[in-house]
């Protein structure tokens, strides 16, 4: 008994360590300069939100949540990556440098508050609403990853990388959804997978039309409306 | 009693005599990625010997801070030994004295030092040397806060060797993600510190680049001796203070007798040859950093230790 509430405790931890990387994977989209690394971070994520679905499912065993991790796992980290290396070849490859608005220490400042309201802020209400154990945990967390998901999105100038926030926005819902509602019918979390999977298409094909027409991809600049064929 | 006082000597006198040894292994090693043969690994002693035996020349225009510098900087990690635990998991004579702030209060002194005399003696690339370094060094100074605040949050207490015990007692603490991203930040930290390869280059010896040499190309004989060793030591503390207290709080002497503080030796030895492996790993993997993008690589370990702090709170909070 002794050992179980140990094995517990530590699942427990390490589920709350799969948190903290998660919101550093997350900094990390916000605040490195490459495209490639980006992406790299993106995938970390990915990986800690699939952990994170894992660890929750494992001691009062549920398959959903297991389906959850597996489902991440094979369309976040081994599939969507390989769909944006595959449609977006020269972007991911050739461009390093990317521009931000804001410049990266400040932008880890800002998305450090970002982190510390999402705390604050989502505290209060799972007290009241009576939640204890993993959604203390991941709630805040995936909140953080909203935030800081849809601060990447403000701060980016360029196509993929806003992509790259927006997946991680809904990374970080998941983050949370993964605790509060664990029984959520495969059926949803399957047509989650695909939905991602068309958005990062679209956005693919867009960012290289895009591309074509203006020949850069920072959509960010693009603020006038241009007539077709008037120079 | 008079034994803990004897461990606590020995504690010094293992810093002062392997800090050079894993400096030889380090550089060694390094060269060996390199595809290059290197120095042997005893290079450091060779090359504290050779100054030793060497005489002394001493700027006309510095003053007493120039000729007090190098005892400072030598004695400053001695101090900071014998508060930590580097053989053995229970408190020693001196471990009292004075807390985690307390120890780098002391390391920082050396460093406070070494940048003054750097400026003392007007040569051109001193004073840059040392304005970089201070440049780093209050960039890292919230992030040793920080990292202090966490590990007096998680384990009550920052005497190095009662917060050493926390992370053993039941094993599920050792997993406690504060944990994991206080040494996330404070591995970051030692590199920017130490002057490693992210934020400094330390085999490098281009005039314009150098944060960390530069303090010291101003010693001869005794002095520039007193200023490496005591160097390496600061690098050798650091480490065992990331290992023992940190990262691997096993493997120390944990009875008050002699054959198992002295089998403590090697252990400690194997623990810090992998974690320089491990070092070697990073500094062969990474290029520096532009000066200006150390502030980003500071702003990042600041974040990861604010993080750590966060997870800690609200996992108390909680009540799991």
């Amino acid at each position: 008994m002794q050992n179980f509430q140990n094995m517990a405790t530590i699942m427990a931890n390490l589920n709350a360590l799969a948190g903290g990387l998660f919101i550093i994977a997350a900094l990390g989209i916000v605040a490195t300069r490459q495209v490639r690394a980006c992406l790299k971070f993106f995938i970390l994520q990915s990986i800690f939100l699939a952990a994170s679905a894992f660890l929750l499912g494992a001691s009062p065993f549920s398959i959903h949540l297991m389906a959850v991790g597996a489902i991440n796992l094979v369309t976040k980290v081994m599939f969507l990556p390989w769909l944006l290396r595959r449609l977006l070849k020269e972007e991911v490859y050739t461009r390093r440098e990317i521009t931000q608005v804001v410049s990266i220490p400040t932008s880890l400042i800002i998305a450090l508050v970002l982190t510390i309201a999402a705390y604050f802020f989502s505290l209060p209400w799972l007290k009241a609403a009576g939640m204890v154990g993993a959604p203390r945990i991941n709630v805040p967390v995936g909140l953080a990853g909203l935030l800081l998901g849809a601060y990447t999105l403000a701060n980016r100038r360029e196509a993929l990388p806003q992509l790259l926030g927006l997946l991680a926005m809904e990374n970080g819902a998941f983050f949370a959804g993964i605790a509060i509602a664990p029984d959520l019918p495969i059926i949803v979390e399957l047509a989650l997978a695909f939905d991602l999977l068309i958005l990062a298409f679209v956005v693919g094909v867009l960012t290289r039309a895009v591309h074509e027409r203006v020949g850069t991809t920072a959509v960010g600049t693009l603020a006038r409306l241009r007539e077709e064929g008037q120079k | 009693m008079s034994k803990r006082i004897l461990f606590n000597v020995l504690q010094v006198l293992v810093v002062m005599g392997f800090s050079p040894l894993a400096v030889g292994v380090l550089s060694r090693l390094k060269e060996i990625v390199q595809s290059k043969q290197g120095p042997s690994i005893l290079q450091p002693y060779r090359d504290l010997w050779k100054l030793f035996s060497k005489d002394e020349v001493v700027p006309e225009e510095s003053s007493w801070i120039f000729r007090v510098t190098p005892y400072i900087v030598f004695v400053a990690p001695i101090f900071v030994t014998l508060l930590i635990p580097v053989l053995t998991d229970y408190p020693l004579f001196w471990a009292f004295m004075a807390d985690m702030v307390g120890a780098g209060f002391v390391l920082a002194l050396g460093g406070f030092f070494a940048a003054l005399a750097a400026v003392d003696t007007a040569n051109p690339y001193g004073p840059m040397g040392a304005s970089r370094t201070r440049m780093v060094g209050f960039l890292a100074e919230p992030i040793f806060l920080i990292v202090f605040f966490t590990v007096s949050f998680v384990a009550d207490s920052t005497i190095p060797f009662i917060v050493q015990q926390k992370w053993v007692a039941p094993i599920s603490n050792f997993f406690e993600p504060s944990h994991i991203l206080l040494l996330i930040a404070f591995l970051m930290l030692i590199l920017a510190e130490k002057g490693r390869i992210p934020v400094d280059n330390p085999s490098g010896h281009f005039e314009l680049a150098m944060i960390e040499e530069s303090k010291d190309l101003e010693y001869s004989g005794k002095g520039a001796a007193l200023m490496k060793w005591g160097g390496w030591m600061k690098f050798f503390v650091l480490m065992i203070v990331f290992l023992n207290v940190l990262l691997t709080p096993w493997g120390l002497a944990s009875t008050l007798s002699w054959g198992a503080v002295l089998l403590a030796i090697p252990l400690i030895l194997v623990k810090i040859l992998l974690f320089i492996v491990f070092l070697v790993f990073i500094e062969s993997s990474l290029a520096k950093l532009r000066l200006f993008r150390i502030s980003e690589f500071m702003s990042a370990a600041f974040v990861i230790a604010v993080i750590a702090i966060l997870t800690s709170a609200f996992t108390q909070l909680g009540g799991r």
